[in-house]
């Protein structure tokens, strides 16, 4: 064989080489992010350094030109609209998750399995197009013009439910089997096993999966961009358009300069932070997170 | 009065059932919608001939041309580099290791950022700070950073499956690390390169928000990775928001996206199946 007649010096030498060039891969990938986020504080310095971070929650408009760069009802829009969809998608996905496994027949739960797992993957902007032909003029029937917080928030629901249903699933999946075996032979009904034994002992994964579903609602862009009517203003009622921090970046970033496009930049780093935050606290609560 | 178990079991099963109806029932609205408004224009001459009139008219050619090169050059960078990465975090470092732990927090918190602020960077980064421009390049090595953490997860994964006799009996034949990844860890690890490509393929086709600042709007035939192309989700999202009258045109784009998602997903699974399948008759 070929590899028996190399001397062990050009093997060794070998796998050094190997070894160099995929920690310099690696550290590379690594540093993509603080890459990022360099660049984003880099932008946004002269934003942060003359404007002052107070300002960008305390002015009371977004009026860029003019140096007002309150960016408060932009994130409250974007607050309104997350949670609001957490809260309408939380209790369809943990009831698809429970439907698949606990009370739909086989074919019928793996068709619904699947079918979740399909629509997560739908792109953001077919969402969008479909909200802006389907749900909008819906809404707009009853109150228009339809584009609004509501119809952000209904699509936001679609776009997170299968993310609370896959993890929640998940979530359950990895349970023991005498847990349910063990209320079965308690005599324990199938609402008690699932309310009572089940559920409570995959409440991590869950809340994990809500989390993360806030996370990817927070950063949502395309759809909310083509449903919520980009208005800039506090969300007073649900037919109210507004327009959500992710959307202002994208409509305004074509033409910004100067300090508008660093304060763009600041609520870049802005929405960075709290989506961080957010998919931190899953991971905690998953307790998954020991790679390696 | 509390109502009685047996009722209450029954109202459970009820609202579970109603609700998972209802997630059902608005996917199919969804699909039904797609395929109902999208089918009618969609045939050959879509695909083959360039838009007119913005979009509303004509087809996806360069369109279809911009979007493969900008996969093409975000997965030939994303590729390499996600390998090495995975060899290094699987093989090279001690298990639970200050530096691997660093690692894979800093690729988890690259997983989570939202596509927007990755338009922000690649647009100050490759488009002004490299002066790689609006162009294809931009916008496929944006997209080599948010696919890349997929990528390296499934990879790395499917490294550490392999059993652990393996490396014991390579470690017995004396051989090198080098021989024993790219004889046997790597071919074994090949199916679940398949599924990080297709997963990172998926995440990039279905892109938008951070392709508007580095590729850019432009529709016409690419003649260079440096001219800005104008990928299927950018045009979905342009021919919806800005173009009156475009909606049957990115109704039927959405169809043409949908479909390549599914075709990229269930070509690679069916690709590393087979690798898979053959190596295990093998042994």
């Amino acid at each position: 064989m070929t590899l028996s007649n190399r001397s062990s010096s050009s093997r060794s030498r070998r796998d050094t080489r190997l070894v160099a060039a995929v920690a310099t891969a690696a550290l590379g990938s690594s540093a993509i992010f603080v890459l990022i986020v360099g660049f984003l504080l880099k932008e946004s310095w002269p934003a942060l350094s003359t404007i002052g971070p107070a300002r960008f929650l305390f002015d009371p408009a977004w009026r860029p030109t003019e140096g007002l760069f309150g960016l408060a009802p932009m994130l409250s829009a974007s607050l309104a609209a997350s949670v609001g969809a957490v809260i309408l998608a939380t209790p369809l996905g943990v009831a698809s998750a429970i439907f698949c496994r606990h009370y739909a027949p086989p074919p019928i739960g793996w068709i619904h399995r699947w079918s979740m797992a399909l629509l997560s993957g739908v792109p953001s902007v077919v969402i969008g197009l479909w909200g802006l032909t389907a749900i909008v003029p819906l809404i707009g029937r009853f109150e228009p013009p339809g584009a609004s917080l509501l119809a952000g928030i209904l699509i936001l629901t679609v776009m997170i439910t299968p993310t609370i249903a896959l993890m929640s699933g998940a979530a359950l999946d990895s349970l023991p089997d005498a847990y349910g075996r063990g209320a079965v032979a308690l005599g324990l009904s199938r609402e008690a096993t699932l309310a009572h034994v089940l559920l409570p002992a995959a409440r991590g994964g869950v809340a994990a999966g809500i989390l993360l579903a806030a996370a990817r609602a927070l950063g949502e862009t395309m759809a909310i961009v083509m449903v919520s009517g980009n208005v800039v203003q506090a969300p007073l009622s649900l037919f109210d358009p507004v327009r959500m921090l992710t959307a202002n970046i994208a409509l305004e970033m074509a033409y910004a300069t100067g300090s508008h496009r660093a304060s763009l930049f600041v609520s870049g780093l802005m929405l960075t932070a709290l989506v961080i935050a957010l998919a931190a606290a899953a991971w905690r609560l998953s307790g998954d997170h020991c790679h390696g | 009065m509390l109502p009685t178990p047996s009722l209450r079991d029954a109202l459970y099963g009820f609202g579970i059932c109603i609700a998972a109806l209802l997630v059902a029932a608005i996917f199919f609205w969804l699909l039904a919608d797609l395929a109902w408004q999208g089918v009618g224009r969609l045939d050959w001459t879509f695909l083959t001939t360039p838009p007119r009139n913005a979009g509303r008219d004509g087809g996806l050619a360069p369109i279809l041309v911009s979007t493969s090169l900008i996969i093409l050059v975000a997965m030939s960078v994303a590729a390499p580099l996600g390998v090495a990465t995975a060899i290094f975090l699987s093989e090279f470092t001690p298990a639970g290791g200050r530096l691997a732990r660093w690692m894979s927090l800093s690729l988890d918190v690259l997983a989570g950022t939202p596509s927007i602020v990755f338009g922000l960077f690649g647009g100050a980064f490759f488009c002004v700070f490299l002066g790689l421009g609006f162009s294809i390049l931009s916008g496929g090595l944006t997209l080599a950073c948010m696919a890349l953490p997929i990528l390296i997860r499934t990879v790395e994964s499917g490294l550490r499956s392999s059993p652990i006799e393996w490396r014991l009996g390579a470690a017995a034949l004396d051989l090198s690390r080098a021989t024993l990844l790219w004889h046997v860890l790597l071919p074994a690890a090949a199916p679940s390169l398949a599924a990080g490509l297709s997963l990172g393929i998926g995440r990039a086709v279905a892109e938008t928000a951070a392709l508007i600042f580095t590729s850019g709007y432009v529709d016409r035939m690419p003649s260079s990775l440096f001219d800005s192309g104008r990928a299927l989700s950018v045009h979905i999202y342009d021919l919806t928001m800005n173009v009156s009258g475009g909606d049957a045109n990115a109704y039927a784009s959405a169809l043409v996206l949908i479909a390549f998602l599914i075709a990229a997903n269930s070509l690679a699974f069916w690709f590393s199946n087979r690798i898979f399948g053959r190596r295990m008759a093998r042994a």
